[in-house]
């Protein structure tokens, strides 16, 4: 792991994007464990590099589109933890005013342009974007985060065939946990490297270490530049792992029956993403370890703060339900 | 006023749009050739970047075009055949019909699929069905199948200027009929249906094709001293239900004819609204006339006997009358 070609304001940002995916998800966890949020939460705990890395590499008009996991992407881009977790609550202040939940955050402002809660749905609607940056001659580019369950869906086959034979600015940023769901991805597929199967679409296919954060940044930005010369679509794939559940509460699918070993979760723990980051920026002394505790303090308080918020929220009105329907 | 062909007529609206807003571009297989010939022709005057050729891929082209217009565009979605919806699915009942109120709000996905619908080529399951029924029990997702060349060109103009996505099917027999299609500007509104005959003693209530089935059986009707109403929907999601009930207080009788299977079909909806809505105008029980219940075949004679015909409807007619 090394920054040396990352100025320090960048090494900074990613740093905060990572941990405030991470104080929020805990504190989700700890809620839904409480047994005060409705639904199924997915939680993006041990993945943060990934989209941290690769967010940091966008302006504000980029877009992404997001999976079932998808409160980090948000958060990367520039969410609003308040109206994010208002939504979680399923109050009337929340991103979608409690119409979408946990797995249908969008900020169309930011350049969010949602979750999915479909495995692989989000691909070809990410396709749509770059085909509207091309279509309007813009600099902008669309990024597409989605899993290795969805490098098994026919939508990756064909978003990524036509994103390429259109030549469009889109980066498929797979985020290779190693399960979909409770099966782990090596017997989901007889290859080990999703990122091959770019070759079967003529586009670069990139494997990239997802824990670490840099790695991201870097990879990223070599697809964004790619993307915005006009060379096309690039495949990252990212090795990272999914250090909780599935969903919260998975205890419940499971009935008892074990899907990971302890080995294998304290290889994972081993190389947590924020743990890398900080041992990083701290034993190189890179910022200030002040600094970073102040960060900390105030990343942790802007979620309480969001908590307090959510709960105060109204819920939604009866009313709302027919609202935000056809124009 | 000059007369044209139902596809004609399709491909006027589609390329007065594009001369109309640079946003409007179309996408799928082939339809710069413009298989059917709906879009001949217009790559030649609009070229690559609005014609544009896709594999043959229907939920990414599907998808592609909802990206598209979330972010400012507003495509129109060729994907050849009503079937093919089926595999595009997910992004429809999935994405396209819900991303406005799942996101509460935030967003619109104006766009167009466009496909043609329904049986009469004898080309077999897989590309004689009509698919609107499945389509009508998703939110939010507006439905139009036209039976005229002059509904074809107001209600496609219509669906590309809506905010919301609209499936708009293009009868596949009815490709080749001909009709009076003004050439000054006229939109006809989603959502409105047409009385195409007007009578006294039983409605009966069409939609593409089967306006036909039901504009003979009125004629057919009327010989044996029957007064038929006939409305055309043109619309399937909204649909005109206050016409139809209006027409109901009036005839006290009410035949639905409708392409579908008869589970779930179109004609099931405008049956059971009449039987909930207008219970005490009805002098006779509620008829559907549908396809036959069995997968389409494709010997001409066996197809022509799966659809609903005038006969059908005739027969439906005089249930209603004893």
């Amino acid at each position: 792991m090394h920054h040396q070609d990352i100025p320090l304001e960048v090494v900074q940002d990613i740093y905060t994007r990572v941990l405030r995916i991470r104080r929020f998800e805990e504190e989700v966890g700890r809620l839904f464990r409480q047994g005060q949020l409705p639904g199924f939460v997915h939680l993006y705990i041990g993945e943060e590099a990934v989209a941290a890395g690769v967010c940091a590499a966008l302006t504000d008009d980029d877009t992404i589109i997001s999976t079932h996991r998808g409160h980090g992407h948000v958060i990367a881009k520039g969410g609003d933890l308040n109206r994010m977790m208002a939504e979680l609550f399923g109050k009337a202040t929340g991103y979608c005013k409690g119409k979408g939940g946990s797995m249908h955050i969008a900020d169309f402002k930011i350049g969010m342009l949602g979750a999915i809660g479909i495995v692989g749905g989000g691909m070809p609607i990410s396709v749509g974007a770059g085909l509207s940056a091309w279509y309007t001659d813009s600099e902008r580019v669309s990024v597409c985060f989605f899993g290795d369950g969805a490098a098994n869906e026919g939508s990756f086959h064909e978003s990524l065939n036509l994103a390429s034979t259109l030549t469009l600015p889109v980066i498929f940023v797979c985020e290779n946990n190693q399960y979909g769901e409770f099966t782990p991805a090596h017997k989901a597929m007889n290859i080990t490297d999703i990122a091959d199967r770019a070759a079967g679409y003529g586009i670069p296919g990139l494997v990239v270490d997802g824990t670490d954060a840099f790695e991201m940044y870097r990879a990223a930005k070599t697809a964004v530049a790619r993307a915005r010369a006009g060379g096309g679509p690039t495949l990252i794939e990212a090795k990272t792992h999914r250090r909780g559940s599935h969903a919260e509460g998975e205890e419940a699918f499971l009935g008892g029956q074990t899907y990971r070993s302890d080995e294998e979760m304290a290889a994972a723990q081993a190389k947590d993403p924020l743990l890398l980051l900080h041992t990083y920026v701290s034993e190189n002394d890179i910022l200030p370890a002040a600094k970073l505790e102040t960060l900390d303090a105030e990343i942790t308080q802007a979620v309480a703060d969001a908590v307090d918020a959510a709960r105060d929220s109204p819920a939604p009105q009866l009313d709302s339900l027919f609202e935000d329907l056809w124009l | 006023m000059p007369r044209k062909t139902y596809v004609a007529a399709i491909q006027e609206a589609l390329a007065e749009e594009m001369r109309r807003d640079d946003r409007v571009f179309l996408i799928g297989e082939d339809v710069r050739i413009g298989v059917f010939p709906s879009t001949r022709g217009l790559h030649a005057e609009f070229g690559d970047k609005r014609v544009i050729d896709t594999p043959i891929s229907e939920l990414a082209v599907a998808g592609a075009g909802i990206g598209a217009a979330v972010t400012g565009l507003r495509p129109i979605v060729d994907l050849m055949f009503g079937t093919f919806l089926y595999l595009a699915f997910d992004q429809i009942a999935n994405q396209a019909g819900a991303m406005r109120y799942m996101y509460g709000g935030q967003t619109k996905a104006p766009l167009v699929f466009m496909v043609q619908s329904g049986a009469g080529s004898s080309a077999g399951h897989h590309h004689s069905q009509a698919v609107h029924q499945f389509f009508m029990n998703m939110p939010q997702i507006k439905v139009i199948l036209p039976s005229t060349p002059y509904d074809g060109k107001g209600l496609l103009k219509s669906a590309i200027r809506d905010d919301n996505p609209v499936i708009f099917l293009h009868s596949l027999s009815l490709g080749g009929k001909r009709g009076d299609v003004p050439s000054d500007e006229y939109l006809v509104p989603i959502g409105a249906a047409d009385v195409k005959r007007a009578g006294s003693d039983v409605t009966i209530c069409g939609v593409g094709p089967t306006v036909y089935a039901a504009l003979e059986a009125a004629k057919m009707l009327a010989a044996e001293g029957v007064d038929a109403e006939v409305i055309d929907l043109r619309s399937l999601s909204p649909w005109d239900k206050q016409t139809v009930l209006e027409s109901v207080a009036k005839t006290g009788r009410f035949v639905a004819v409708d392409e579908s299977f008869p589970t779930c079909s179109a004609a099931s909806e405008w049956a059971a609204t009449v039987a909930e809505e207008a219970f005490s105008d009805l002098k006779a029980p509620v008829q559907r006339v549908t396809n036959q219940d069995v997968p389409m075949p494709f010997s001409p004679v066996l197809e022509k006997a799966v659809l609903p015909s005038a006969a059908d409807v005739v027969a439906a007619a005089r249930k209603t009358l004893t």
